[in-house]
């Protein structure tokens, strides 16, 4: 995973409600085998018509997003599925950060492990970095992982929140599974217990 | 006696193997369903860092989303779905961990596959890369979705990294009417809640119509959660439960059984337990639902009319409905009894187990689907299927014009052949109705088994309760 520390780029603004996983990435593209290659997909249907063509007023094809690096978006982004492939196609997009009122949970922690910040704020500073963005490419925005600080094209500061540990492995681009299996002890101890307590469990 | 606790407060503690100082925690996860879509890249992360599976026997695979519904022998005709399935195959082959492929009996959906094996228990962890998950939470398992890099972390550890949820308590007493199933329930409760009404908690449901529940009504209810906002649905395990449970293949025989009920009975939330939210329901409110737009919670009771953007007051909301109805092509004011179907699909995680397939057979018998109407079902796995052969349901839909497919999760999600055509209008008892959800373009009205049957034999959305059944 790449680090993340500060970020500064062109905002989209996508301002819908409950845009949910099935928008993001439709199911027809969740049946690759790989990772990547999954932003010219992004939005799908509403980013192309029937035949493929781009939808000129879809925001992503505006040339001022063409190369956003900030989605700012409503409230319960990422809502349905648990399909990966969501973050995956904002991330081969160039999208890393993204800013809404509120974030359904499992796309939240889909976010962190793949390096991107979903940053959740009062709707009235959503409102604000919305009108920024609609501003186009003369609206760049720096998010600062490491003050938690949000820079307005205007210069304007906002301030948010992040966990400590996700803080920390985003900080570093940090992988999960190396840092529990330096735990191994610790499971081992865990199994141990559990076998002898509830013997059950054993397959 | 400490704190009172709740069900999930319960299955939380037991499985904390450490905890950090901003309050995230180590878990151990219990059991893992795999299916095909998430978790090839989970393989191939192990693949690529050199690292094993963990705990195969604690895995169990099976193909649900790809395969086609029609005649198998011949394998899967699209190249992409074939490649996908085909991989699973070779991952489970490679890695040791239970697996049941396409043809096998007691291949299906992987939230039916698991309860029918006996797989999911009482007071475990279980996880899946699938959101849908949470079904499993019907017997008081904390049950939710991850995503593939929380697959791999899974496969490799057998545990996650995870912040406990808060408690949320949905409480519905009383008796259903006739005619009323746990889908109306569930849609019910979304409607109550929203769409996000549920984010940051796992939901426990109580109340005297759970409890009225059988197990498959419990597994539709906890089911929807995520169409709730919760990751994670809840039900205090019972005498159904244990009842349930006993004699499947995976479960605990003997006095391994009898020491884990013993263990079962201690889990339901004490008295007096925090709840961090409650919301109450009475079950002799709730009439048939169905879902207009393309939210789970744009729900209404067929007796009323398509709302529109002025019955509501906030902005962003407004938009919201009027994008809906556009793409729904719906009018507001019109009577949700007057929409016409083209396409009935009765299948689906949510509600494609045997007590479904009973309650839609009720209202088939002795019907016909509309000419108007192609109408399919879609059991929820091979067992059902089998079952359902048993007792003469497949005559009677096939009778009535219905299809009677091959088990798999088929037009909820449309991944195999069976999709919706842009503009066409589905009676669907799957649990999305999202924009493209059955195909690009297609409708999605969300209902129960009993009402996907009326619709179909009437061509329109009606209340079931209308029809006389015989």
């Amino acid at each position: 995973m790449d680090k993340f520390n500060t970020l500064t780029g062109v905002a989209a603004p996508l301002p819908m409600l409950n845009v949910d996983t099935d928008m993001i990435i439709p199911k027809q593209f969740l049946k690759t085998i790989k990772r990547s290659g999954l932003g010219k997909n992004l939005f799908d249907e509403m980013r192309y018509d029937d035949n493929g063509n781009e939808i000129p007023d879809f925001v992503l094809n505006q040339p001022a997003y063409r190369d956003a690096k900030i989605l700012v978006t409503g409230a319960n982004f990422g809502c349905g599925s648990s399909r990966e492939h969501a973050p995956w196609s904002l991330l081969d997009f160039g999208i890393r950060c993204i800013i809404a009122p509120s974030f359904a949970d499992i796309f939240y922690n889909n976010c962190f492990k793949n390096g991107i910040l979903p940053i959740a704020l009062p709707q009235e500073d959503v409102d604000k970095l919305m009108s920024d963005a609609e501003r186009g490419a003369n609206a760049t925005v720096t998010v600062d992982l490491e003050k938690q600080e949000i820079t307005g094209p205007d210069g304007g500061c906002i301030k948010f929140e992040v966990e400590a540990f996700r803080k920390h492995c985003m900080l570093n681009g940090l992988d999960d599974i190396g840092l529990t299996l330096q735990q191994a002890d610790a499971i081992n101890g865990f199994e141990a217990e559990r076998a002898a307590s509830q013997p059950w469990l054993s397959l | 006696m400490g704190n009172p606790k709740t069900l999930f407060d319960k299955i939380w503690a037991s499985h904390v193997i450490n905890t950090q100082d901003d309050g995230t925690c180590l878990i151990y996860i219990d059991r893992h369903l795999v299916h095909e879509v998430t978790s090839p890249q989970a393989f191939e992360g192990l693949r690529n860092a050199g690292r094993k599976v963990r705990h195969p026997e604690l895995t169990l695979a099976v193909p649900d989303h790809n395969v086609p519904t029609t005649d198998r022998s011949q394998g899967i005709k699209e190249e992409d779905s074939r490649i996908q399935v085909d991989t699973l195959d070779q991952n489970a082959r490679d890695t040791g961990i239970h697996y049941f492929p396409m043809n096998d009996l007691r291949q299906g959906i992987v939230h039916i596959v698991g309860p029918e094996e006996g797989f999911t228990l009482p007071g475990v962890t279980m996880v899946c890369g699938d959101s849908h998950t949470s079904t499993h939470g019907a017997f008081g398992a904390l049950a939710f979705g991850i995503g593939t890099s929380e697959v791999e972390h899974v496969l490799a550890t057998q545990t996650l990294v995870q912040k406990p949820a808060k408690n949320m308590l949905v409480k519905v007493e009383g008796d259903l009417h006739p005619g009323v199933t746990a889908k109306d329930i569930t849609l019910a409760i979304i409607g109550r809640i929203g769409t996000a009404g549920g984010t940051g908690y796992v939901i426990e449901y109580a109340g005297s119509a759970i409890r009225a529940l059988s197990m498959e009504g419990r597994m539709t209810v906890c089911n929807m959660s995520i169409e709730g906002g919760a990751r994670a649905g809840l039900i205090a395990p019972d005498e159904k439960t244990f009842e349930y449970i006993k004699g499947r293949p995976m479960a605990p025989k003997g006095a391994a059984y009898e020491q884990a009920v013993e263990y079962w009975k201690t889990l339901p939330s004490d008295e007096g337990a925090h709840y961090d939210k409650i919301v109450e329901l009475d079950a002799n409110d709730i009439i048939p639902q169905v879902t207009w737009g393309t939210s789970p919670e744009d729900v209404a009771p067929i007796s009323a009319v398509v709302p529109g953007p002025d019955d509501v007051t906030d902005a962003g909301k407004k938009k919201a409905i009027a994008r809906s109805l556009e793409y729904m092509g719906l009018v507001a004011g019109t009577p949700l009894e007057e929409v016409k179907i083209d396409r009935v699909f009765i299948g689906s995680c949510t509600n494609g187990r045997i007590e479904d397939l009973r309650a839609a057979a009720v209202v088939a018998k002795g019907r016909k689907v509309d000419a108007s109407v192609n109408a399919m079902v879609v059991p929820g796995s091979g067992l059902v299927k089998e079952q359902a052969e048993a007792e003469g349901l497949d005559q009677i839909f096939i009778e009535a014009g219905f299809e009677w497919r091959e088990p798999g999760c088929s037009m909820c999600l449309a991944m195999n052949p069976d999709r919706l055509e842009p503009g066409e209008r589905c009676a669907s008892t799957s649990n999305r109705n999202f924009e493209g959800r059955q195909g690009r373009g297609g409708r999605t009205h969300l209902l129960s088994p009993a009402m996907a049957v009326a619709a179909a034999v009437t061509g329109h959305l009606t209340d079931v309760r209308k029809l006389e059944i015989v």
